[in-house]
């Protein structure tokens, strides 16, 4: 299924190490191993073929099932599911949530490595807990507590339905209302950041940690503002680990499933994102034009990969010392 | 630029990094802050740099009161320990960037910033690297880079951090002399911290010795080497052989040897027992001192140290220097007479 797209690729990436370590480079002849610590080769060779009989059945065919199954009534018909207007209104959907929900989690995911990996206080574990949340949570969950709050029982209710008469000092009389947030576009942007929070900020603390304070302090002994410090230094110095959680950061975005079905409400043409719209479509028993959108899913998942390897490849020295992702 | 360090204190928890200090640094000296991990010595160093508050106390640079200043205006030239070089900066962008944050009148033009780069370059000998990554750079020259970027703002001291700590020996003694000359040329003052006593005794126009956040001593290297003010001093700076004593009216008894004090009267008030400490190249061979037997020699480069046990009182072992050629005239099990020609004493613990 196309929502899992995003999970996919995580699993090639933790797939890849084992297989390069094991990969027997030996000359020796028989079934002598290449060196005393390695395993007998009928061994290797077993673990091999396991490791790739696993990719293969698991990720490269599901992968091939896609666009098989979205090419299966043709060409035409292909371009004619992505031409389609709720289709159309789906990709923008998701281009736009995406287009938000990055740049609140750059600002956010920096701030937060900063504090925790440059400063000492009371409670940085905790904070650390917090942030760590949204990958423990179930994102049903979290979708739901947005309905919670927002929906049509929820606390925040007579906010967005009549909303509030304040009077303030200076002001005078403000008439405080929220605008629709869940079955809207807002709802669909907050869960989506909730979902994506930590890709950013994970990515950033064990790189700044490592990286210590000693460069910033250099820098504000020789007359830089702490302002100029960050910008100058801290930033330079985190710019591809940054990069590379932007990447993680934006794929789960478009690929988010469970969050954005609980607050989006399903309104075609309106609250569907790409994701979305693939289920309705499958669920309608238009299997074609389902996998036809899902092949839009998958290509970003693609585009991704061959972009975080280029980073892993080119700049994996100034990347975090150690990934979870 | 004089520092005077006045009452100075600072806590870690219950732990007292720094207590009570009061220090007097003259203009353009070189002075060291030599002490064990742990001692304070680092802490100091950040504290008048003002990359850490002090709890108590007032720092003056030139008379005036430092201690609310930011780091940013203390104008100090601070090197790190491991040179905290900008990594994504070449070795010129580092050394302009002190000139390059500026803002306002104090802006220099670009063609200025140049050409203050170029003369630095020059002074630390490394004018044809001003392109290369600090990645790309030797330990030495990471360290020269770190200097010449200090001294870019022209601070008013230069402060570094166990400036040699992560260099090999021969890369260290080269530098050693390197920037003995370059404080020389620069008239700087100038603070290092190091835990290397040789390091310290060699480059130093004068030592602080710190232990437990308290300066023991503060004293030119050849005062604290040869009079040392404490027992940690003693231990601390150069190897030393400590022998239990008694009182003797106005006079030591030790291992069977009646000496005369030190210097000055005796210390430990009214204690009958005392500590005497005598360095290993303080014992000469001859007559009138103590009765020894050798136990053993061992050969350390161009020195020979025997252990022998001294015939006298409770039969307390020594190390002796002596030179190389003494290994034949006195093997093992055979009787040497040695005597004490620079000692000190302290109350008994």
């Amino acid at each position: 299924m196309a929502p899992q797209t995003g999970g996919n690729v995580q699993g090639v990436i933790a797939l890849d190490p084992p297989q390069l370590t094991m990969a027997p480079s030996a000359p020796t002849v028989g079934a002598r191993p290449a060196s005393p610590t390695s395993e007998p080769r009928w061994v290797q060779w077993l673990l091999i073929a396991a490791a790739i009989g696993f990719l293969l059945a698991f990720l490269l065919l599901p992968l091939l099932l896609v666009f098989a199954e979205a090419l299966r009534g043709g060409i035409g018909a292909f371009l004619a599911a992505i031409r389609e207007p709720d289709a159309l209104a789906a990709i923008r959907l998701t281009l736009l949530v995406t287009a938000i929900t990055v740049p609140l989690n750059l600002v956010f995911g920096v701030a937060a490595a900063w504090l925790v990996a440059k400063h000492e206080f009371r409670g940085k574990r905790i904070l650390v807990s917090l942030i760590d949340l949204p990958f423990a949570v179930s994102p049903v969950v979290a979708g739901l507590v947005f309905i919670l709050i927002f929906g049509a029982h929820g606390w925040a209710w007579p906010l967005i339905d009549e909303g509030v008469q304040l009077s303030l000092p200076l002001l005078g009389q403000v008439h405080l209302q929220l605008p629709k947030i869940v079955f809207a576009l807002p709802g669909i942007v907050l869960a989506t950041v909730f979902v994506t929070f930590p890709f950013i900020a994970r990515e950033l603390m064990p790189l700044m940690e490592q990286q210590g304070s000693d460069e910033e302090l250099a820098a504000l002994s020789l007359g830089a503002s702490g302002w100029q410090a960050f910008w100058r230094v801290t930033l330079p110095n985190i710019r591809w680990g940054l990069l590379y959680g932007v990447l993680l950061c934006g794929a789960r975005a478009m690929g988010e499933f469970g969050a954005v079905s609980v607050v989006s409400g399903h309104i075609r043409g309106r609250t569907n994102t790409l994701p979305l719209h693939v289920e309705i479509l499958y669920n309608e028993y238009a299997y074609s034009a389902a996998f036809a959108v899902a092949t839009l899913l998958a290509l970003s998942a693609l585009v991704t990969l061959v972009l975080k390897t280029w980073l892993e490849w080119r700049h994996g020295e100034s990347l975090a010392a150690t990934h979870r992702h | 630029m004089k520092i005077e360090i006045q009452n100075l204190h600072k806590c870690f928890g219950a732990f007292a990094a720094l207590d009570d200090i009061n220090l007097e640094i003259r203009d353009g000296e070189l002075l060291a802050l030599l002490g064990p991990s742990g001692s304070g010595k680092t802490t100091l160093l950040r504290v008048i740099a003002g990359l850490e508050h002090a709890d108590g106390g007032r720092i003056l640079f030139g008379g005036e009161d430092a201690s609310r200043l930011t780091v940013q205006e203390r104008r100090v030239g601070f090197v790190f320990q491991h040179y905290a070089l900008f990594r994504h900066m070449t070795v010129a962008e580092n050394i302009a960037f002190g000139l390059k944050v500026r803002r306002g009148r104090e802006r220099w033009p670009a063609a200025r910033i140049a050409a203050r780069v170029e003369q630095l370059l020059s002074l630390v000998q490394l004018q044809d690297l001003g392109g290369r990554y600090p990645a790309q750079l030797s330990g030495g020259q990471r360290q020269r880079v770190a200097l010449a970027r200090a001294l870019a703002i022209e601070p008013r001291v230069l402060l570094l951090d166990e400036p040699f700590g992560a260099l090999d020996a021969q890369v260290r003694r080269d530098l050693r002399g390197w920037l003995r000359q370059l404080h020389v040329q620069t008239g700087l003052t100038t603070v290092f911290v190091t835990h290397d006593q040789e390091e310290a005794l060699e480059l130093a126009d004068r030592v602080a010795i710190l232990n437990r956040g308290r300066i023991e001593q503060l004293a030119t290297p050849a005062e604290a080497y040869d009079r040392p003010a404490s027992p940690f001093v003693y231990s601390f700076v150069g190897a030393v052989n400590r022998l239990r004593g008694r009182r003797q009216g106005d006079r030591i008894e030790v291992g069977g040897l009646v000496l005369p004090p030190p210097c000055g009267p005796l210390p430990g008030g009214d204690s009958a027992e005392l500590d005497v400490y005598v360095r290993p190249e303080d014992l000469r061979l001859g007559e009138g001192g103590w009765e020894a037997v050798v136990v053993d020699a061992q050969r350390s480069g161009p020195r020979l140290r025997v252990r022998a046990r001294l015939q006298g009182g409770q039969g307390q072992e020594v190390e002796v220097e002596l030179p190389v050629d003494a290994q034949q005239a006195h093997p093992p099990g055979s009787r040497v007479g040695l005597v004490p020609v620079r000692y000190g004493a302290f109350a008994g613990a």
